[in-house]
């Protein structure tokens, strides 16, 4: 019994993390229509400016350094999610398949650049003590690093969801997912919404990329990181229901379950490798088949 | 010389003074059909001028081209200003307000955020704006989406009238609406209208000549008639071009 509840709670850790990147994914398909897959490159980017930080504290500078880290990691996936909006998407509004496609080919850019200058070994992020210790829970042992999984999870939910209740910006997105063109026939600039959204979207993306390597990964981050979260995160978008956030919160922790359940009983007991993964997919097809619109069904195009 | 341009200057400003809109050579080609062929006219400031035509003649895509939710080429002057390749935030800052075809509520934000996102100036006006709509403020916490048609147009007619705007462009206000209700629609738009231009989009004939002053009738994307509304009264114009037999 404590086996199985300290793996369900390993598995909402992982969800966490897997909304982490949806969450931003969801919001620019919700904005922008766009489907970016160089939400990838911005993960990794946000990983490896968390990384070279923690190099310099000794460590890993306790709980203050590492919050520095998981700072800097956003900082630097908003700033290129940024940057890549202003000056790669928005010379292509128009044009929504030219979009997706450079979308791709700075992936693929990034990830050639990662590989060029730190080559194809992973590099270990160094993190403070408490963060690769458990916390006894009963008869329970709950690794410390699915706790700052699930927090950063909640803190940025909660965050998002009063972020798009108070704030104008947040009632400018909301309006915009639901109908662009009037929200510029109201006389708002738009394109501030598209690059802010952008810019937020990268940010978490930052914080799961740092969060994903030190809670599932040895603390170790490599160039094609992005690219392996990313594909999960894309499910969990599809699961949840495009341009929705509550569904991306409810099936990032629904994947992460059935990844982590279905390979620890499935895959760790039978040598069954690719379990885990397996199951997701298959979780994929039963939801798309029963709800093609996802569990929110927000927007279907 | 120099004395004749200053006297062109002074004469195009003061022609540009009375000029609330000039739309020149407006022209717009979807998917190899031409839906408006070189629209020119002009729209004096005040007053109400009602752009009317057969269904397809142009008349949504001429308003939406004039604040850049097309992109026709021609010429746009809002307030004497050119405004041709501008995006539309900034059309509709000039002082536009848009109302359109559909409504366009935002169905999933409650009556207030509707409005609350229409606020683009200081000083909003909801004394005002409930105060002619006062449904609005008892369901300002209700969602758009689950309003009444007719109350969806409320609000979106309340959008525009958050902030003073000098140009009103309102879409076929009464489409879809019951007679009861077009009545107090009309009531209420010209209590609203104040000292603001208004260029109106209506099928209802009662309705333009109820409200217009001036005509300006589309065929088949172009401009086929220009004049007062009480042009209207000719029936064999309004068989020609509205194809509407007034029986009169």
């Amino acid at each position: 019994m404590s086996t199985f509840t300290a793996i369900v709670i390993s598995g909402i850790a992982l969800g966490a993390i897997y909304f982490l990147v949806a969450s931003g994914l969801s919001l620019i398909y919700g904005l922008m229509d766009i489907l970016n897959f160089a939400h990838g490159a911005f993960l990794t980017i946000g990983a490896y400016a968390g990384l070279e930080l923690s190099l310099h504290l000794a460590n890993g500078g306790g709980p203050i350094g590492f919050l520095a880290v998981l700072l800097v990691a956003a900082v630097a996936g908003a700033a290129v999610a940024a940057a890549a909006e202003v000056l790669l998407i928005r010379p292509l509004y128009e044009r929504p398949v030219s979009q997706i496609l450079i979308t791709i080919g700075l992936d693929l850019v990034v990830v050639g650049l990662l590989l060029g200058v730190f080559g194809s070994d992973s590099r270990q992020i160094v993190v403070p003590i408490w963060l690769t210790r458990a916390t006894h829970v009963g008869s329970l042992s709950i690794p410390n690093g699915d706790f700052a999984g699930l927090a950063a999870g909640a803190v940025v939910y909660a965050g998002l969801g009063l972020f798009l209740k108070y704030t104008r910006f947040g009632l400018v997105i909301r309006a915009g997912a639901e109908n662009r063109e009037m929200v510029q026939a109201l006389g708002i600039d738009v394109s501030k919404a598209f690059t802010f959204v952008f810019g937020l979207g990268g940010a978490a993306a930052g914080v799961a990329g740092l969060l994903y390597a030190v809670v599932f990964s040895g603390s170790l981050v490599g160039p094609t990181q992005g690219d392996q979260l990313l594909i999960f995160a894309f499910i969990v978008v599809v699961i949840g229901g495009l341009g929705s956030i509550r569904g991306s919160a409810i099936a990032g922790i629904v994947v992460g379950l059935v990844q982590v359940v279905s390979q620890y009983y499935l895959g760790s007991k039978s040598g069954w490798a690719e379990a885990g993964d397996i199951s997701v997919v298959i979780l994929l097809a039963l939801v798309l088949s029963l709800r093609p619109g996802g569990l929110a069904g927000a927007k279907q195009r | 010389m120099a004395g004749t341009s200053s006297n062109q200057a002074a004469e195009a400003g003061a022609v540009d003074a009375l000029e609330a809109l000039g739309v020149d050579g407006l022209s717009l080609s979807i998917a190899g059909s031409r839906i408006l062929d070189g629209v020119s006219f002009t729209v004096p400031k005040g007053g109400v001028t009602a752009l009317i035509g057969r269904n397809g003649a142009g008349k949504t895509t001429t308003l939406r081209s004039i604040i850049g939710l097309e992109h026709a080429t021609g010429s746009i002057r809002i307030t004497g200003v050119e405004v041709a390749g501008w995006p539309t935030y900034r059309r509709i800052r000039l002082g536009i307000g848009y109302v359109p075809e559909d409504r366009d509520v935002f169905g999933h934000l409650t009556v207030r955020e509707n409005l609350q996102l229409a606020e683009v100036g200081p000083n909003p006006r909801y004394d005002q704006v409930y105060e002619i709509f006062p449904e609005l403020a008892q369901r300002s916490l209700q969602l758009a989406g689950t309003l009444s048609g007719g109350q969806q147009q409320m609000l979106a007619i309340a959008r525009v009238l958050l902030t003073e705007r000098a140009l009103l462009l309102i879409d076929e206000p009464s489409k879809g609406l019951s007679p009861r209700f077009v009545g107090e629609l009309v009531e209420a738009l010209e209590k609203v209208r104040g000292g603001a231009t208004v260029i109106l989009v209506e099928q209802n004939i009662h309705v333009v000549k109820r409200l217009a002053g001036q005509l300006v009738i589309l065929d088949q994307g172009r401009v086929a008639h220009t004049g007062p509304v009480e042009d209207l009264d000719d029936p064999e114009l309004v068989r020609r071009l509205l194809g509407v037999s007034t029986g009169s």
